[in-house]
């Protein structure tokens, strides 16, 4: 039943879904505005028939796999630095993950995931010093407390929508920086180091990048399956319907508070797992981890990869850390101007992120690259 | 008891800062349904200004001369920043650009300045101290507590009882039906927005010999700014005096007694009103978005 009454509501058709996670529904819609959703769409891949939207989805599954393929076999080819920095991007990816969560399918723009990813972290670098240094307790311990975090000071932020979410969250997330910046039981400003590494299932220490590496992307991989299911469940088509139309998802007996209230907790849990990953590829956690540049970089990977897909806010945050840890490094440390003229330029230049460009433009290219051929062979 | 006393001046002086800072961000918020983020690196800037012109101490003239410069700095910046939101009709993306600019003008002040923490003297015939109540409290913060209360009764009079007033209250209250009776309600925005920016980077000067000027206390000043605007009501002017003093008393007398927990207590007052009253304290009157 709601799913026909958010299909109706949204008037868009849908094609069978594709068998890869990132399901067809993520990138069809990630349009900002509802309004001009449906033009805008058409003009992609979905208004095609059945039997042609079959190839783009066994075409996702390939790419995907081969992605996955690539990632894991990263730390055979790479020196350790490159592959830690890979790990580092997958954590990332998971916060950029819970941020799409809300901000890209639910349409709450969040500043304050960073919170729950270092509430998360913190957890896991307190029990990797104190109780046990076993991977899968830290990160289920992390994931935990990401969610009771969320569920503690969320519905602070739930009832509201919009801007005033986003000011919200980001009063939540400075509050709970700023508690970490000078709590003396996690450190205070110099943080938790001396975590010990990593084991599996009772095996010795993981110490070399590559199986740490192996860990992050295994739980990332997961995560990444879990979002999608739940985005492409009914649940998620009620918050997609929330995001589109609030006022008719409470007039067809919804309660958008509610659905809200629980994909903040969501959102808290998948941060809060990104944040044990982050702490346990490096080690050691700081606020500077979780302040306010953090959040802001997630959002801005959100925004970067196009919100509502899944897989371009990863890679949008693959590419933000590439830019605040490598780039910044070679123009003398200057990361947050660069990043600053990110921002500004993303939202003149790239108004529907990555997903969009391949969305729509891409496949416009292609096309007529493909129209170009045809008429040289022709001719 | 005298040491309450200090802290709640304390409380007062910090409460007429935030109220200076605050003030803009609620109006351009109401108006506009912009936040704009880049509001603590406003302030930042005044700081800064602050920092170059009068860091050791020099008469009232230098002081009020670094004041004027920072309000031409921070109108120009407000000026800029509105035309930025304008040319964008999302939420979203207003954010993303206030964010960028604030990035961009935080490293720039990084740039110029350097990491160092700068502390600012205050001007010198009011640099001491006078008794009060058997302790010894800084004469220039009770100049600042005045600033607050001229700034209060200035607002009111300009938003509650002129022309003017009435034409910024109208259009918080309903912009469309404001630019339908034939005023340019963008050349109101881009003023409004200019002017709440010029009043941040006055506090950001006035600030300088009490908080000083640093990396990251941009950051800071925004969240209590924000704390302060949601406590208040969004786009209410009273609102942003009542939370402005509320905010004050909270961080100060939470400097003094929890120190570490200062900023916990600031959420959780923000917490406790939202839960009492989810539009804020003193909402505006015609809230469109409650």
């Amino acid at each position: 039943m709601n799913i026909k009454a958010v299909k109706a509501m949204r008037g868009g058709t849908h094609v069978p879904s594709g068998t890869t996670p990132v399901s067809e529904p993520l990138d069809g819609d990630s349009a900002c505005d509802s309004g001009s959703g449906s033009e805008r769409r058409s003009g992609g891949h979905e208004s095609g028939t059945g039997d042609s939207a079959k190839g783009p989805g066994r075409r996702r599954a390939v790419v995907a796999v081969a992605v996955v393929a690539l990632l894991a076999a990263a730390p055979v080819v790479l020196a350790p630095y490159p592959v830690s920095a890979m790990s580092r991007m997958l954590a990332f990816a998971v916060l950029v993950l819970s941020v799409d969560l809300l901000t890209g399918v639910t349409g709450l723009p969040a500043l304050g995931q960073a919170a729950y990813f270092g509430a998360g972290a913190y957890t896991a670098v307190l029990i990797g010093i104190h109780i046990t240094s076993d991977a899968l307790v830290q990160t289920l311990a992390g994931l935990v407390m990401g969610l009771v975090a969320a569920a503690v000071t969320g519905w602070v932020a739930v009832r509201a929508s919009g801007i005033v979410f986003l000011m919200l969250t980001l009063a939540i997330g400075e509050s709970v920086h700023q508690v970490a910046d000078t709590w003396q039981a996690v450190g205070a400003s110099n943080g938790l180091a001396g975590m010990p590494p990593i084991t599996l299932f009772g095996g010795p220490p993981l110490l070399a990048a590559g199986f740490v590496h192996w860990w992050v992307l295994a739980v990332a991989v997961a995560v990444f399956a879990a979002v999608a299911l739940v985005v492409r469940s009914p649940y998620g088509r009620t918050l997609r319907g929330i995001r589109d139309n609030e006022a008719r998802m409470r007039a067809l007996g919804y309660r958008p508070a509610l659905a809200r209230y629980g994909v903040f907790c969501l959102a808290g849990a998948v941060a809060g797992a990104g944040g044990a990953l982050w702490a346990q590829q490096a080690r050691f956690f700081s606020p500077g981890d979780m302040g306010f540049e953090v959040a802001a970089l997630a959002l801005l990977s959100v925004v970067i990869g196009g919100p509502g897909s899944l897989w371009g806010p990863c890679l949008g945050a693959a590419l933000v850390l590439l830019v605040r840890d490598n780039l910044s490094a070679s123009i003398g440390g200057h990361g947050p101007l660069v990043l600053g003229a990110v921002f500004i330029a993303v939202v003149f230049l790239m108004p529907r992120g990555l997903a969009g460009l391949t969305g729509a433009r891409l496949r416009g290219l292609i096309a007529a690259r493909g129209a170009r051929l045809r008429k040289e062979n022709a001719s | 008891m005298a040491t309450y006393l200090v802290s709640v001046l304390n409380g007062l002086a910090m409460g007429s800062l935030l109220f200076a800072i605050a003030l803009g961000l609620s109006l351009v918020f109401g108006m506009m349904d912009v936040l704009n983020l880049a509001h603590g690196a406003v302030y930042l800037v005044g700081a800064y200004v602050a920092v170059a012109l009068v860091a050791d101490g020099a008469g009232v003239a230098a002081f009020v001369l670094a004041v004027l410069a920072a309000a031409v700095a921070g109108a120009v910046l407000g000026g800029l920043l509105a035309a930025l939101t304008r040319a964008t009709a999302h939420h979203l993306d207003q954010a993303l650009l206030t964010l960028g600019v604030a990035l961009v003008v935080g490293e720039v002040l990084t740039l110029a300045f350097g990491t160092d923490v700068h502390s600012i003297a205050a001007p010198e015939p009011v640099g001491g101290g006078v008794t009060v109540l058997g302790e010894t409290y800084p004469v220039y913060r009770l100049l600042v507590i005045g600033f607050g209360i001229v700034l209060a009764v200035a607002v009111y009079f300009l938003v509650e009882r002129s022309p003017l007033g009435s034409l910024i209250r109208a259009t918080v209250a309903d912009r469309a039906m404001v630019a339908a009776l034939g005023v340019n309600t963008g050349r109101v925005l881009v003023g409004v927005f200019a002017a709440g920016a010029a009043l941040a980077a006055v506090g950001g000067v006035l600030a300088g010999p009490i908080l000083g000027a640093q990396p990251g206390l941009d950051e800071k000043v925004l969240l209590l700014a924000l704390v302060v605007v949601v406590i208040g009501g969004l786009g209410s002017v009273r609102g942003a005096l009542l939370g402005a003093v509320l905010i004050g008393q909270v961080q100060a007398l939470g400097t003094a007694l929890l120190p570490q927990y200062a900023s916990f207590l600031v959420f959780a007052a923000m917490a406790l009103v939202l839960l009492l009253r989810p539009t804020g304290l003193l909402p505006a009157r015609t809230a469109v978005h409650a």
